[in-house]
């Protein structure tokens, strides 16, 4: 079909679909694994202390966290059925494989977190006190394991291991479910992943805090703010360290599993040993040649090998030793997309942090912030490391093309053959169109809890004499 | 027995889960512009099933997971072959579920109303549109030598698939109403239980032909004595609800939907996606497995964790085992 003067066929459409659901779901799921997390170790000082401002923040921030969390649900769904419904050569390639991390995540993390959060939102006044926080440990911890096993299935995308290629069917077969669990690439994506996870909860704990304690000044709630903003602060900055420690451990490992990637998020077209890092680079349009560009010398040679003289091969050379082995064709990603989605990823990462030291700053011996500039910053602060997530998803899935598997399939290969352009154009309008809708509804209603502000927790006003205990209204109702 | 038979029985085992707990859910969905009304009765009955659905639902995640698992080429083949319908269901499923939790974070009526319907046509389309895919898996649909899917949507609205979907919808009303019944006081319970006897008559005329059709197509002996031992549930049910024997109707309908799912499933073996056209395109437990390596492993799982998560879902069942009424709806 064309449209608009170009050539649609289903197989972009579903390229589309996938990318546009898949970071759509992840806007959501980073603050369900850091949020869940956050809010279990406020309801534990409150345990603790007995100190109301803990109870206070844990009922304020995890109403935030519950109305984020539906949506990451929902658009899970989505995508474990993506696989067969738009991807099922691929599905019918890798089952063997992809499948069995799907399914235990179903069955160990998301039955874990899904009965628990419910037991935690209506459990406040049915469950022990201490039996409902254990409640929100368990959806916390269900929540970060799913992270794993999902990310397990898509380091088999990336670095396929523990597996063979049946000659008969031509299918890959697991041969050693270990291999696949332990891959490398997952064992150090998890904790990137995690730690950019806390990177967006640890800013919105602070930007929703900070709006208040400026806006606010003498409110009662200043000491629960205050706690709030300095405890997100020093969150969003050990994130910020896990997410540098580990990426830098990335780098090295796509180096050496994945060194189209490496080479295409830096646009390194020859081989170099020195290699230099690119600060900037502006290339020709069609990301062939540079144009202009800013270096540090070594620096690439040491992130991707950890010698500052090391080889690092260029996308000419990897482009002619693939297409030597896999038979003609084009192994190089869209340049553009990778260069300046890295770049994007570490910039806007980065610049969360640098808003919680100021932050940090602000609250320095007992001060109150007062600036409008930092709370102009703070409200920004939570977008930037989900806008850093988000690059980070689009760089190492557009990184990875053309293929679906690194080496074994090509993506073109593993599209339905059965789904037609319609469908497929019929099934990205109605998810576009839903998650567009959806999106301004939580947006709004995330902003209107937010301003409103800690809850009244005193016990006062919610024990009504006239009724029995029987007739009680519940602490908690949809 | 065979590793490919296992995992038929625990996909099976897995979906009756699903349907029997998520079949409540949908019915109390459906039902809550019939027995809601006004907003605190509404909220009542939302706030039945409140702490559960999600849980319910994750039946299905598992249940999609384990497909994949097991029989990757089952799953491949009736995903992207049942595109649309499994397009509707995401849909429903989505707007339903941010439903549930959105609807009450406002106070204005048009809000409500909205999420009310959300709620209302999320919970409808699942309900009819699972009936008409299991009804298409057990009638067969064209699939080609190499498994794919030929046909086009209309292939799937045959009159026994339509058949199905009005059974699947008119089971999970009844049986939606009965639990409506069974957890809540006042009116709307007297409101549910007059329902369900009702709606279980007419679920009860649909389930019979519906099941005697299938059995009709393929069957065999288990299949046979499955079906009537799920149309004697179903009777004890409604005997039960008639007399207001709020518990036993209830078990009545959720044994009554278990076998009536297991019906089709033991009418189904060994194969699992039948081909209309050519024999040799029909999918079976064996053709469509996962290597038996992988099968032993997901055994292992299987066997490690499901008792512990129905024993922590058993127990949330227990947590919030009290009935509600309008008394206990808070104002905000």
């Amino acid at each position: 079909m064309t449209a608009w003067g170009l050539q649609v066929d289903a197989l972009d459409v579903a390229r589309w679909q996938f990318g546009v659901t898949t970071v759509y779901h992840f806007l959501f799921v980073p603050l369900t694994i850091g949020l869940s997390v956050l809010v279990a170790i406020l309801q534990t000082l409150w345990h603790r202390t007995g100190n109301e401002k803990y109870l206070k923040l844990t009922k304020f921030y995890g109403k935030l966290f519950l109305i984020n969390f539906a949506m990451g649900v929902v658009t899970g769904i989505v995508q474990e059925f993506q696989f067969g419904m738009n991807w099922s050569d691929y599905s019918r390639f890798v089952g063997d494989i992809f499948g069995a991390p799907l399914a235990i995540e179903a069955l160990v993390a998301f039955f874990l977190e899904s009965t628990f959060i419910g037991l935690w939102i209506f459990g406040w006044d049915r469950l022990p006190k201490r039996l409902h926080l254990a409640a929100i440990w368990a959806a916390a911890i269900g929540t970060n394991l799913s992270a794993y096993f999902i990310l397990a299935a898509n380091s088999f995308m990336q670095n396929p291991v523990g597996y063979r290629i049946n000659p008969e069917t031509g299918r890959a077969e697991l041969t050693d479910f270990l291999a696949v669990l332990t891959n490398k690439v997952a064992l150090v994506t998890f904790p990137h992943t995690i730690a950019g996870a806390f990177l967006v909860a640890g800013s919105l704990l602070v930007a929703v805090a900070l709006w208040h304690l400026i806006r606010n000044r003498d409110s009662a709630d200043t000491p629960a703010y205050r706690f709030a903003a300095t405890f997100g602060s020093w969150v969003t900055l050990v994130a910020t360290a896990g997410v540098v420690v580990t990426g830098d451990i990335q780098g090295k490992i796509m180096t050496e599993v994945q060194p189209m990637k490496m080479a295409a998020a830096e646009g390194l077209y020859t081989t170099e040993s020195p290699a230099s890092f690119s600060v900037l680079t502006v290339g020709s349009l069609d990301g062939s040649r540079e144009l202009f560009a800013i270096k540090i010398p070594y620096l690439l040679s040491w992130l991707g090998t950890g010698d500052p003289n090391g080889t690092v091969h260029g996308i000419n050379d990897l482009q002619a030793q693939y297409a030597a082995q896999y038979g003609a064709g084009s192994y190089t990603p869209i340049i553009p997309v990778t260069y300046w989605s890295f770049r994007f990823m570490i910039a806007f990462g980065l610049a969360a942090a640098a808003i919680a030291l100021l932050v940090l700053w602000s609250q320095r011996k007992g001060r109150t912030p007062t600036s409008r500039w930092l709370l102009r910053a703070g409200l920004v602060m939570p977008l930037l490391p989900l806008v850093a997530n988000s690059f980070g998803w689009i760089f190492t899935e557009m990184g990875r093309q053309p293929w679906i598997v690194f080496g074994e399939m090509l993506t073109r290969d593993g599209v339905s053959r059965s789904v037609s352009l319609t469908e497929v154009l019929t099934s990205f309008t109605a998810f576009t169109l839903i998650y567009a809708t959806l999106a301004v509804i939580e947006v709004k209603l995330l902003l209107r809890y937010a301003k409103a502000g800690v809850p009244d927790v005193s016990p006062a006003t919610e024990i009504d004499d006239s009724h029995d205990d029987a007739e009680r209204p519940l602490a908690f109702a949809y | 027995m065979e590793l490919t038979t296992i995992w038929f029985l625990l996909v099976a085992v897995l979906f009756t889960g699903y349907f029997i707990l998520e079949g409540f859910d949908f019915g109390v969905g459906m039902l809550l512009p019939v027995l809601g009304r006004d907003d605190r009765e509404r909220r009542v009955l939302i706030n039945t099933i409140g702490p559960v659905w999600d849980g319910n639902e994750v039946w299905l995640i598992t249940a999609g997971g384990a497909m994949f698992a097991a029989f990757p080429e089952w799953y491949a083949t009736l995903f992207s072959g049942f595109y649309l319908p499994l397009l509707l269901i995401l849909l429903a499923l989505i707007a339903r579920g941010v439903a549930f939790e959105y609807r009450h974070k406002r106070p204005e009526p048009s809000w409500k109303r909205r999420w009310d319907a959300a709620i209302f046509f999320g919970s409808l389309v699942p309900a009819v549109l699972w009936g008409v895919a299991f009804a298409n898996i057990l009638r067969g649909v064209p699939l080609d030598a190499e498994h794919e899917y030929v046909g086009g949507l209309l292939d799937l609205l045959n009159p026994y698939a339509l058949l199905g979907g009005a059974t699947t919808a008119a089971l999970f009303l009844t049986h939606g109403a009965v639990f409506i019944a069974l957890k809540t006081v006042g009116e709307v319970r007297e409101r549910a239980g007059a329902l369900a006897v009702r709606l279980g008559v007419g679920a009860a005329v649909l389930a019979v032909a519906f099941l005697t059709w299938t059995l009709g197509i393929r069957s065999s002996t288990a299949a046979v004595v499955l079906a009537v031992a799920a149309a004697l549930a179903l009777l004890g049910g409604l005997a039960a609800a008639r007399v207001r024997r709020e518990g036993w109707a209830f078990t009545g309908t959720a044994v009554a939907i278990g076998l009536a799912v297991a019906t089709l499933f033991a009418a189904l073996f060994p194969n699992v996606l039948p081909s209309t056209l050519d024999a040799a395109g029909t999918l079976t437990a064996s053709n469509a497995a996962s290597t038996p390596y992988t099968l032993k492993i997901m055994t292992w799982v299987a066997v490690v964790f499901t008792p512990i998560v129905l024993a922590y879902q058993g127990w949330t069942y227990w947590v919030f085992r009290k009935r509600i009424g309008v008394a206990h709806i808070p104002q905000h």
